[in-house]
């Protein structure tokens, strides 16, 4: 043995991978349920004596109600309750409150405001009665002038859509700037190049595979609300409802069951589950409400819909001066989603923050249009898919004006390795990141070189081949809580660990999953920090009589905000238990060493106890005056958000002859810190990668002159199946959070955000030689078919009617 | 009639017409009186308490409803519940054996196949209907079979090798029966 060598160890510790601790690829526990088709959705919630609600919808984007008649549907044989907007007025229950601090109504009263809206609803034995009912409504709508958008919103003489609210006199609903506008317009007067693009990332809709839903149940007897809804934030939802049906919370029980996905959709408070609530205390009954798709794919959580200018300082050499940018965002009849209330237009200013940009500029602008409530942060923490997908265009543009390699360019201008902490110029602190080394990776990875080579050669045969890049960094983990909040609730996470006597535990957070294997992750940690088998614990979500309070899961908050509560709770009970192994072995406290799963006395580490000793100790042997019991809560705030890195490389074929495009390989490479559990890691890159190649692909949602809603059913709204999804070749850099526990970003929505960039500079890249400088997402054949005859850019906003 | 999403029986409403069918689902004969435009999806969801079927579209597009019905692939949204009248169907819950899990079931687990788990029973029909015709795809030929199924978590490269996983399985246990006997 050299001198050099590590003595050998007594250690007793176990083996992390083996107790499906960290970076353990555990199978998840959740699919034990699922692959039996016993998962528990909320349309599988029956109760007793359960009614059924069905929602009537305006047809009409704008217009006047002149009158509703209801007879007919009330006579029906079957109906329980006919309820228009008239009779929630009457309850003070016609308009609710959003989470963005404006009113929505539940039920149309004087207008309507967008094609979809809710008009009426029917409680009755079976839905197909109430659905029945729902047809025998009779309603008259007087027609008024329909805005689709923003140019149109902001026109001097454009109707106000928001008349219900006092002192609105026009349809801006924010107006907002950040950064320093005299700095950047100085840094623009000494550029040497100006690059300028004009953009529109089009609206689409999460449409998680589950609609969505809700059972409402008053028992008039304890005078308890138990209210099962598909919710990713059952804690929000139980204040907004104390708040709208003025019942204190602790006789309100949101239970948010199993969920088939979420995406962002299912963080509104949406006026089905109000009228279910409402429905349920008239009539003392359990009152089931299940949107049907079109519904929900005309009325709920569109994302996306912001027009964007921006411009770029460049010195010659390729050296970014400054950024300048102006976004128009339609956010719809109702300003509905949820965002941290400082930030008007969520965290857009995330934009530039991996590249090394001396001063900036935005101004921001949301209106109201005649469409559904908008601006749901869709797979994104709040406005950052926009953020990066512009910045990452920006950044092409300009390369290929300057005719500096897109590559290069990029690097040239990341932060680099040792500039962290780094201030963003809308003032981030960004705090770590390995850019360059990450854009490598890719660029070997798909051999930027040979592709270059190859490319050239394809042309000499008139095939149009392209490579588009995408990198980015995205702020995830929102709060802290100085900073961040909703309707005022600060955001923080929570975790409560309970260690029964013989070492099983169970986990509870205030996060709530929707797919992410927070079943299989959570206890991960909880492994990791105690060395307690993951199999040894249960965890529990979504019901807020039983979770300790949290914001739930939304804006990849999971893993920085909740799996660090985690961690910090999991630290608690090792604490304690640090006391009862020192009583155990009779040592001092300071003479008790840790190791995995096991406390040993420092100077004998043969004497030993397990966790699972200190466990049974708590409730059995513990030393005089120690507080019985191991369990513990921790309120995690983060210091700051967790700043993962992506690097997302595409390569495309486009047929000249058709705008067709192929997709060739997509390689992505993703920092996302520590990886807890890099199976569950890997899907959620693979499922956001899908997302990315369908918003730049086929899906949107477009609205005609009048208002309607193209794309009410998945046959007009187009998701890509298994058969056009592209394959994925994934790779990653760690480099971990300096800040998050054990080192984790989040990671849920990286490739939703950075991807779209990719595929779209990808085929901008093969259409370079047509003079072309964007093409609006979707990136449909015939829009590229245009763009290549006519040599022009495309744009996809809605159109205007000019008839009239 | 029981109607199906009442907890009490209630008396079939005045001219609302029902119809006795027989099922056999999952093995099991099943009789109900339903009316004829109830949907297969809510017979058996409903009727039936056999909630491992989900209806994520209603308009035949999601496939989360896909049942078999003698052994096809069905989205049992589109099908009347009359129309299944002396027909087989099987459920997610008929595919696991008493004691073990459907060698896809087993896949779906150990390729990471699934996220929120709401198209999966779906997928896991489509692919047995598929594995029944074609017991060795290629990659193109289980994407192809699964095109009438979304997925919004996965990107379907897992439930595609989810699939071929259980291909691979199957195939090496009939493979094994053959040389046993
Ligand atoms: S519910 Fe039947 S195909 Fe979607
Ligand atoms: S796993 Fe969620 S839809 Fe497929």
């Amino acid at each position: 043995m050299t001198a050099t060598e590590p003595a050998p160890t007594t250690s007793r510790a176990l083996d992390e991978i083996k107790i499906g601790g960290m970076g353990a690829s555990r199978r998840r526990v959740e699919d034990n349920r699922f692959i039996r088709g016993r998962g528990h959705y909320v349309d599988d919630v029956v109760l007793p004596g359960m009614l059924h609600m069905e929602i009537l919808r305006s047809p009409v984007a704008h217009a006047r109600i002149v009158s509703i008649d209801t007879t007919r549907a009330w006579n029906m044989p079957g109906v329980r309750l006919v309820l228009t907007g008239e009779m929630m007025a009457t309850r003070n229950l016609a308009w609710m409150p959003t989470l963005s601090y404006d009113t929505q109504a539940v039920l149309a009263t004087d207008k309507v405001r967008f094609q979809g809206q809710e008009v009426a609803c029917v409680i009755a034995d079976d839905p197909y009665i109430a659905k029945d009912a729902c047809e025998a409504i009779e309603v008259e709508y007087e027609q008024l002038p329909v805005i689709v958008n923003p140019t149109q919103a902001m026109a001097p003489d454009a109707p106000i859509i928001r008349d219900d609210k006092e002192g609105q006199a026009d349809n801006v609903i924010f107006d907002w700037e950040v950064g320093d506008k005299e700095g950047t317009d100085r840094a623009f007067a000494e550029a040497d190049h100006v690059s300028t693009i004009r953009m529109h990332y089009p609206r689409s809709h999460p449409s998680p595979l589950e609609c969505c839903g809700s059972v409402a149940d008053f028992d008039r007897a304890t005078g308890k609300l138990t209210i099962y809804m598909t919710t990713q934030a059952p804690h929000i939802v139980r204040a907004a409802v104390a708040l709208i049906a003025e019942l204190p919370e602790h006789m309100i029980r949101i239970v948010s069951p199993d969920l088939g996905g979420g995406f962002g959709n299912k963080v509104p408070v949406y006026p089905g589950y109000v009228m279910t609530i409402l429905a349920s205390i008239l009539l003392e009954r359990p009152v089931k409400w299940i949107e049907d798709r079109s519904g929900n794919l005309i009325s709920t959580g569109f994302g996306r819909d912001v027009y964007l200018e921006g411009e770029l300082a460049l010195r010659r050499d390729g050296k970014i001066l400054a950024v300048r940018m102006h976004t128009d965002s339609d956010h719809g009849a109702f300003f509905g989603d949820a965002q941290p209330s400082k930030f008007k237009i969520g965290l857009l200013h995330s934009t530039f923050s991996c590249y090394d940009i001396p001063t900036a500029h935005l101004t921001a602008r949301g209106v109201y249009t005649n469409k559904a409530p908008g601006g749901v942060a869709y797979r994104c923490s709040f406005r950052v898919t926009e953020a990066m997908f512009f910045q990452e265009r920006m950044m092409q543009a300009a390369a290929d004006e300057l005719g500096i390699d897109q590559a290069e360019f990029r690097r040239m201008n990341f932060v680099r390795d040792d500039d962290f902490p780094h201030r963003t110029p809308f003032g981030f602190l960004t705090d770590s990141g390995q850019y360059a080394k990450c854009l490598q990776v890719g660029l070997d990875a798909i051999d930027y070189e040979g592709f270059r080579r190859e490319q050239a050669e394809a042309a000499k045969q008139g095939r149009l081949l392209g490579i588009g890049i995408s990198c980015m960094t995205e702020p995830l983990g929102a709060g802290n809580s100085r900073e961040y909040d909703i309707l005022g609730i600060k955001m923080f996470d929570s975790a409560e660990l309970r260690v029964h006597m013989t070492g099983k535990a169970i986990l509870r957070t205030g996060a709530k999953t929707q797919g992410q294997g927070h079943e299989t992750t959570w206890a991960q940690i909880v492994a990791h920090e105690l060395g307690l088998p993951a199999d040894d614990v249960v965890v529990e979500e979504g019901d807020t009589d039983t979770a300790p309070f949290g914001m739930g899961t939304y804006a990849s908050r999971s893993t920085p905000v909740a799996g660090a509560a985690v961690a910090m709770v999991a630290r608690k009970i090792r604490a304690k238990a640090r006391k009862l192994a020192a009583h155990l072995l009779e040592v001092s406290e300071e003479d008790v060493e840790w190791e995995l799963g096991r406390f040993y006395v420092r100077s004998a580490p043969d004497r030993g106890v397990t966790i699972q000793e200190c466990a049974m100790a708590a409730y059995s042997n513990m030393p005089d005056g120690l507080e019985p019991g191991l369990e513990a809560n921790a309120y995690y705030d983060p210091p700051n958000l967790t700043w993962p890195f992506g690097c997302y490389i595409v390569t495309v074929e486009v047929d000249p002859m058709t705008g067709v495009w192929d997709v060739l390989r997509v390689v992505a490479v993703d920092d996302c810190g520590v990886r807890i559990n890099p199976m569950i890691v890997e899907g959620q890159i693979m499922g956001g990668l899908t997302e990315a190649y369908a918003m730049s692909s086929m899906q949107f949602i477009t609205f005609d002159a009048d208002g309607n809603c193209i794309g009410s059913n998945f046959m007009d709204y187009l998701l890509p199946t298994a058969w056009e999804t592209p394959g994925y070749e994934l790779h990653e850099v760690v480099t971990p959070c300096p800040h998050h526990p054990i080192g984790a970003k989040g990671i849920g929505e990286c490739a939703t955000v950075g991807g779209p960039a990719a595929f779209v500079n990808a085929v901008m890249d093969a259409l370079k030689q047509y003079g072309v400088r964007n093409v609006d997402m979707p990136l449909l054949p015939d829009r590229v078919h245009e763009a290549i005859t006519q040599r022009h850019d495309v744009s996809g906003a809605p159109p205007i009617r000019t008839d009239a | 009639m029981t109607s199906l999403f009442e907890e009490v029986p209630a008396a079939a409403a005045e001219g609302v017409p029902v119809r006795r069918i027989t099922v056999r689902v999952n093995g099991t004969p099943r009789t109900a009186d339903v009316e004829p435009r109830l949907l297969l999806a809510h017979l058996l969801r409903q009727g039936f308490k056999l909630t491992g079927t989900h209806t994520g579209c209603d308009t035949t597009n999601c496939g989360a409803c896909t049942v078999l019905v003698d052994g096809l692939p069905v989205k049992s949204c589109t099908m009347l519940a009359v129309q299944a009248d002396g027909h087989e169907v099987t459920t997610v819950e008929g595919l696991a054996g008493p004691s073990e899990l459907h060698p896809l079931q087993e896949g779906f687990k150990d390729e990471h196949g699934l996220q929120c788990g709401f198209c999966t029973p779906g997928m896991m029909l489509a692919a047995k209907a598929l594995l029944a015709e074609n017991p060795d795809p290629t990659e193109d030929e289980v994407r192809f079979a699964l095109s009438g199924n979304l997925c919004r978590c996965t990107g379907y490269q897992n439930i595609v090798k989810s699939v071929l996983w259980a291909a691979k399985q199957m195939n090496g246990a009939s493979a094994d029966e053959g040389s046993a006997e």
